[in-house]
């Protein structure tokens, strides 16, 4: 998405992470994980110095980044709000939260909403169960949650930006 | 923290932990920061008690201990006040002044707070008493409401670490697996495979081998690794230190869910300072013999559990698997024999070491043996983690334990197993829980998921559901699984949404039983499962949505609608208020009326009408 902001890349925090593995090329995924935590996603202008300090081909860093769901080669947004749909949250309804996210944010699954603030995305199952239908706002875990409780939580996070 | 340098140096410093412990005579408040009560606050709570003992001058009086998870998630944030034993359930910041002028300084209950058993409305004091635990035996999950996961010195004063000394310096290597045979531990992933033939079979193996635990716990509904591998990882990382000495490894790797920040984070810390105290990195204990543990995180890719594509996304790669004609036992990480256990495996070794094989094998069925923790979820009163034996009976799982079905609706089916399960009906409930018997009726154990479904859970969707799961997981290599999914998950859709065709049973059959045939993996073979046995069991739900066109439990929206049931209706305007498309109209104290032009099928009316007069058509 155009809207989310494209972040300006830190090269000295980036070689400390890749350092942080000794250039192994065995942790790509591990390192990416790393500099999604710091920009929520991997920008592709690092490719070419993960290539030269991994020893890899730039296309196992396509094939990894593609291949594994919580990397994300496009921008996102300031926050990324996973919606657990895990077998327990399906049947306590996370669709409906999923629905009311969806027409609060005006987006679809996998988009960022229009302020930049809010990537949408769905995640298999994040061992909340017990607390269903859950989100995850970044590292943050909200439970118990139904439609009208779900948006109050987004509500607090515009709050916090603005 | 200075390092142990032998077995007697270890065992001192137990001795003096304990001591410290007995010495106790302060209070503890001890409040689950598992990933469960984390989500309904746990954070705030645990601020708002430090301040107000700060403020009350007693900050130095007691101890607060954050531990890892309870297991009745259910009822989180839980507060367990020591040593008296007092259970507080689903505490908020408000309720913490109370406490602590009540309970803390007076040493009286807060009778508000004081949980009460929901089908008999009794008040329950103290933890041990309440039926949700009473009824379990929580061999590997007992340590987790007591010890702080970030101390070591908390594992160790509970005993930790005394199966590491017996297997380092009393036991030899063959004699280990020995035990772990003779316990008859299986494979806790959902495999079953018999840990100590595993073990064996590496042990002979030349060259570098390495040490793996599978945290990659991907079957959604299952969450017993997160919680094990957050609330107590030393007993993980002792159960891999005692399987590297066993096989002949110096090098282990814990591959986890990047989606378990929690449980990478006091893994980590483990890590540290089992390397610190000398109980992992080079001559353990003086013993001579060097093991470290790596940690790996994984990418969210549900595939990543099975073993051969865990290896190769260890390695860096994408994680697709590989035809096992070679084991990965025998070439796995690295090409080098390599020995993967799952989280719970690894936490049952030092139980057995410690009690020894036969105080376990008496424990369980005859072919399963020990205890199993499941995840108790869906719709059910007491969700959370449960630890039985093996051999315990679903219904006394679900309704003793877990207390039932919530709002008075009926039992449906216990869905086990994930997406390589099935949903088992009531006419199965009696059936002892173990890896056999569940598989005789068309679904496997597995890792311990166990949603519970109710009379408003639609079984054609839920199959639908698992389809759409794997056909976003599958790898996409090999053709069965890849087409086979599609299509299955076309078919389902088209019944889902009333486009369902006379036939189309059939042809499910007939895709399920080419997957379990030609799938290059486990993830393929056992897709068809959720499909197949759903359709043995509830044939007449899908026979309703192809034939009827109707949904009987009011999930599939084309397929349902609503009324209002003008002789149940008390006309007490509670859905007329909550409709959001103004779609309810009515008098007060008169039945209501419904108008299915505006209707969105929200379900919002259903769910809130307390006289069941909203009625699925």
């Amino acid at each position: 998405m155009e809207t989310a902001v494209e972040m300006e890349i830190d090269w000295e925090t980036i070689r400390n992470i890749i350092n942080s593995y000794r250039g192994n090329p065995e942790a790509l995924l591990m390192i990416m994980q790393d500099i999604s935590d710091i920009y929520n996603y991997v920008p592709p202008a690092v490719i070419p110095l993960l290539v030269e300090k991994l020893g890899v081909k730039e296309s196992l860093i396509y094939s990894v980044a593609t291949f594994y769901k919580t990397i994300s080669l496009e921008p996102r947004g300031k926050y990324i709000v996973n919606v657990c749909t895990g077998t327990a949250c399906h049947v306590r309804g996370a669709e409906k939260i999923m629905d009311a996210l969806q027409n609060r944010l005006e987006v679809k699954e996998g988009q960022t909403s229009a302020d930049g603030l809010f990537t949408l995305e769905a995640v298999r199952c994040i061992g909340c169960c017990a607390s269903g239908p859950v989100i995850t706002v970044n590292q943050d875990t909200h439970g118990g949650l139904d439609r009208s409780s779900v948006l109050k939580v987004i509500d607090d996070y515009s709050q916090t930006a603005s | 923290m200075a390092k142990l340098a032998d077995r007697a140096a270890l065992k001192e410093y137990r001795k003096k932990l304990q001591g410290k412990n007995q010495k106790r005579e302060r209070k503890l408040i001890s409040l689950c920061a598992g990933s469960g009560c984390g989500a309904y606050g746990t954070a705030k709570v645990h601020q708002a008690l430090v301040d107000e003992l700060k403020k009350q001058k007693l900050d130095k009086k007691v101890d607060v201990k954050l531990t890892g998870c309870h297991g009745f998630c259910e009822k989180g944030p839980i507060m367990v006040i020591h040593p008296e034993g007092i259970f507080y359930p689903q505490v908020k910041e408000k309720h913490v002044p109370e406490i602590v002028a009540e309970t803390i300084v007076k040493g009286e209950l807060v009778k508000s707070l004081v949980y009460k058993e929901p089908a008999t409305k009794k008040k329950i004091t103290f933890e041990e008493d309440i039926p949700f635990y009473k009824l379990q035996q929580r061999v590997i999950f007992g340590n987790n409401g007591l010890i702080d996961p970030t101390s070591i010195e908390d594992y160790i004063a509970a005993g930790g670490y005394a199966a590491l000394e017996k297997a380092l310096f009393d036991l030899k290597p063959p004699k280990i697996i020995d035990e772990v045979k003779k316990a008859g531990l299986r494979g806790r992933g959902g495999g079953g495979f018999p840990t100590g033939i595993k073990w064996e079979t590496c042990r002979r193996q030349k060259g570098d081998k390495y040490v793996i635990c599978n945290a990659d716990e991907g079957d959604p509904g299952a969450y017993m690794d997160r919680s094990l591998l957050e609330g107590n990882p030393h007993s993980v990382v002792e159960g891999m230190i005692i399987g590297a000495i066993a096989v002949g490894s110096h090098e282990g790797y814990v591959y986890v869910r990047h989606e378990y920040p929690l449980a990478v984070k006091n893994l980590t810390i483990a890590l540290k300072n089992a390397e610190k105290q000398g109980l992992l990195g080079k001559n353990i204990l003086g013993s001579g013999f060097d093991f470290s543990i790596h940690i790996s995180r994984g990418g969210g890719a549900f595939v990543c559990g099975e073993s051969t594509a865990l290896m190769a996304s260890l390695e860096g790669n994408p994680g697709r698997p590989r035809a096992k004609y070679i084991h990965t036992v025998e070439k796995g990480f690295r090409q080098n024999p390599s020995n993967l256990n799952n989280v719970e495996t690894w936490a049952n070794v030092p139980v057995i070491i410690n009690k020894g094989a036969e105080w376990y094998a008496s424990i369980g069925t005859e072919h399963s043996k020990g205890t199993k923790i499941f995840s108790l979820v869906g719709k059910v009163v007491n969700t959370g983690l449960v630890e039985v034996p093996m051999g315990t009976t679903l219904r006394s799982i679900i309704f003793d334990i877990g207390g039932g079905i919530p709002k008075k609706k009926k039992f449906k089916a216990v869905q086990t197993g994930g997406p390589s399960g099935g949903c088992i009906p009531e006419q199965f409930l009696d059936l002892p829980v173990d890896f056999d018997a569940l598989a005789k009726v068309g679904s496997i154990m597995g890792s311990g998921g166990m949603i519970v479904m109710d009379q408003d859970t639609c079984m054609v969707d839920v199959a639908r559901y698992f389809v759409d799961f794997l056909k976003d997981e599958s790898c996409g290599q090999c053709n069965p699984c890849r087409e086979g999914l599609k299509q299955m998950l076309a078919i389902l859709t088209g019944i889902c949404e009333g486009r369902g065709n006379e036939g189309d049973i059939e042809i499910l059959e007939e895709l399920g039983t080419m997957m379990q045939k030609f799938s290059l993996c486990g993830l393929g073979t056992s897709a068809p499962n959720p499909v197949l046995t759903n359709m043995l069991y509830f044939r007449q739900e899908y026979e309703a949505h192809i034939k009827d066109k109707k949904c009987p439990a009011g999930v599939c929206k084309p397929l349902f609608h609503y009324e209002i049931d003008p002789e149940a209706c008390t006309g007490c305007q509670v859905c007329f208020r909550r409709c959001p498309q103004d779609a309810i109209s009515g008098e007060k104290k008169k039945p209501h009326e419904l108008h299915q032009d505006k209707c969105i099928k929200c379900g919002i009316c259903y769910d809130g009408c307390k006289f069941n007069a909203i009625v699925v058509k």
